[in-house]
């Protein structure tokens, strides 16, 4: 059985044996600050139907394989 | 590491206002739209099924057919069905009540994730066909795997392997992989359990689905490992294995990191490589909780009385593979750049995972989305029963750029895109060039009045003169690319030219 039991975090920290990750090339910016998150709410919110109620509730699909 | 690889989406269909419309029947419309808009033709014939036994069972027996659920009965050619082969060697076509865009044979990861990201294009023209007022849709499509209602629809991979690797092996390595897999590569989902009675938010969209650990079925009482043996190739050489645990992908990297590990993983299986046991206790029930537990703390309890964390397992998968690579090849992250992307990026997520799984955000799509629903969540303080959490959700996967969410989110430079959108535009007319599927693709581009029918390892001709069909079988899956028929091809202005090299050289 899995359990919910709270574990520490990973045992690779500062594991001598594994190297830093190198940051792959083509990957300019390796995280998303906040500020880029929140910037693009307003977008968003014009991008989301207005009545999400009715459109989750329509939202009904056939089981596939 | 080159192996003979392909994914195939259903993806989910709607008509906006009308939530009575019959999804076949708006699936048809999708399919046949396109194929009437490139030309091509669908329908009755269109597939050529004489090789298909979707009963036949990996571990040794076929399925009686009045034992089957009528929806395993994949290989009756129902005419109101469309069907049709793509000339970038793709099959799209009506599977049960979605359209299905089953990818071309490739041989990376990287290959793999641009024609996926070209079967997002072709619905997305297909659906702009029955569109022509954006304002006033008639049909929506999404790449998403349930409606949160209790229905899922599937993604699955399909990996050729060599048919001596005991099935049993595949199962005891493969179980525990599959297990925590998801937390590189789950598009995550609002709602917890089949029908979302409890609300919140999980990493995987299709983990509650799954009800047992190995068989046969794909439509119900659905199994961590699918015993489905159609190897669509030279039976007695290869099996395909067919995997239906996977969430559609829209992060390039983790669609990437979804095939490419577990192709690795496969070789390691192949050549009994896999250093250590570490079947897990109840591989069913574990699925289920690490997919409800974001936090990444949940521990897996292994049948040896180990327990670990998802990511504790798969460092192991990881580090094996890394063994395996570098005493085959002398380095660590393997000999080619294809491989070495992958072990890069592996190791690069998973150490951040470690760290603080919210710095993934730019890679994973269970992240990026739930990123984006806590910034919601946040701001307007939002409880997760909030419609409009579950909205995003779904418009997450919206196939139309101004509907989506993940683009809105692309677009904005929040993800990292490792296929340029040229690479996938290309990759919708064009097949990749070291399979049969280039053999495919290309006769569909040159000869397609020529071209009775098609599957995955035959093509069917009609020869202008000739009363009787050519069939030419295509069980080789490295067989029929560029460099093997791109010559023949160029010099047969038709069809008869064609056949009639191909024949006579034995090819």
């Amino acid at each position: 059985m899995a359990s919910q039991e709270q574990s520490r975090p990973q045992r690779r920290e500062g594991d001598p044996d594994t190297p830093a990750p190198v940051t792959p090339p083509g990957a300019a910016q390796t995280t998303v600050s906040d500020a880029d998150i929140d910037s693009v709410l307003d977008e968003i919110d014009d991008v989301l139907e207005i009545n999400a109620e009715e459109f989750v509730r329509s939202f009904v699909q056939k089981g596939g394989q | 590491m080159r192996r003979v690889m392909g994914v195939e989406t259903e993806y989910g269909v709607s008509a906006p206002g009308d939530p009575t419309a019959n999804p076949m029947v708006l699936s048809g419309q999708v399919v046949t739209a396109y194929a009437r808009a490139k030309g091509l033709h669908t329908g009755r014939g269109a597939w050529d099924y004489a090789y298909e036994q979707p009963l036949r069972d990996a571990r040794g027996w076929e399925l009686g057919r009045s034992f089957a659920d009528p929806s395993q009965l994949t290989d009756i050619d129902d005419p109101t069905m469309a069907n049709v082969v793509l000339t970038n060697g793709a099959r799209f076509y009506v599977d049960h009540a979605h359209p299905e865009y089953s990818g071309p044979e490739v041989t990376t990861p990287r290959a793999v994730v641009t024609w996926d990201r070209a079967g997002d294009l072709i619905m997305q023209e297909a659906a702009e066909l029955l569109n022509p007022d954006p304002a006033r849709p008639t049909v929506a499509l999404y790449k998403n795997n349930t409606d949160g209602k209790g229905a899922s629809y599937g993604t699955h991979e399909n990996y050729l392997m060599r048919r001596q690797t005991p099935f049993g092996d595949i199962v005891r390595h493969l179980m525990p992989f599959f297990v925590v897999r998801q937390l590189i590569c789950g598009a995550g989902r609002v709602g917890i359990g089949q029908d979302s009675r409890v609300s919140g938010f999980q990493i995987s969209q299709r983990s509650d689905f799954f009800e047992t650990e190995v068989g046969l079925e794909t439509t119900l009482k659905r199994p961590i490992i699918n015993t489905r043996d159609e190897p669509h190739a030279t039976a007695d050489s290869y099996r395909r294995l067919h995997v239906i645990i996977g969430d559609a992908n829209q992060c390039d990297v983790a669609g990437l990191l979804k095939v490419g590990t577990t192709s690795l993983v496969l070789a390691l299986i192949e050549d009994r490589a896999m250093p250590a046991d570490v079947t897990v206790a109840n591989p069913v029930s574990t699925l289920h909780a690490i997919s409800h537990d974001p936090t990444l703390r949940t521990l897996v309890q292994l049948r040896d009385g180990r327990r670990l964390t998802a990511l504790e397992l798969l460092w192991t998968y990881h580090d094996a593979c890394a063994a395996y690579l570098s005493e085959r090849t002398g380095d660590a992250a393997g000999a080619d750049a294809d491989t070495r992307e992958v072990m890069t990026r592996w190791a690069d997520v998973l150490t951040r995972l470690g760290h603080d799984p919210m710095s993934c955000a730019r890679e994973i799509d269970w992240v990026a989305k739930l990123r984006l629903l806590q910034a919601y969540r946040d701001r307007d303080s939002l409880a997760w029963t909030e419609p409009r959490l579950a909205a995003l959700d779904i418009q997450w996967s919206d196939i139309r750029p101004s509907k989506s969410v993940f683009r809105t989110l692309r677009s904005a430079g929040q993800v990292t895109e490792l296929i340029p959108i040229e690479a996938a535009r290309a990759a919708v007319a064009t097949p990749p060039e070291d399979t049969r599927a280039w053999f495919r693709g290309e006769c569909l581009r040159r000869y397609a009045a020529n071209v009775v029918s098609a599957s995955w390892d035959s093509l069917i001709f009609e020869v202008p003169g000739q009363s009787a069909l050519q069939r030419i079988p295509m069980l080789e899956p490295l067989r029929g690319t560029r460099g093997h028929l791109g010559p023949l091809l160029e010099r047969s202005p038709d069809v008869g030219t064609l056949l009639r090299e191909l024949l006579g050289s034995g090819d």
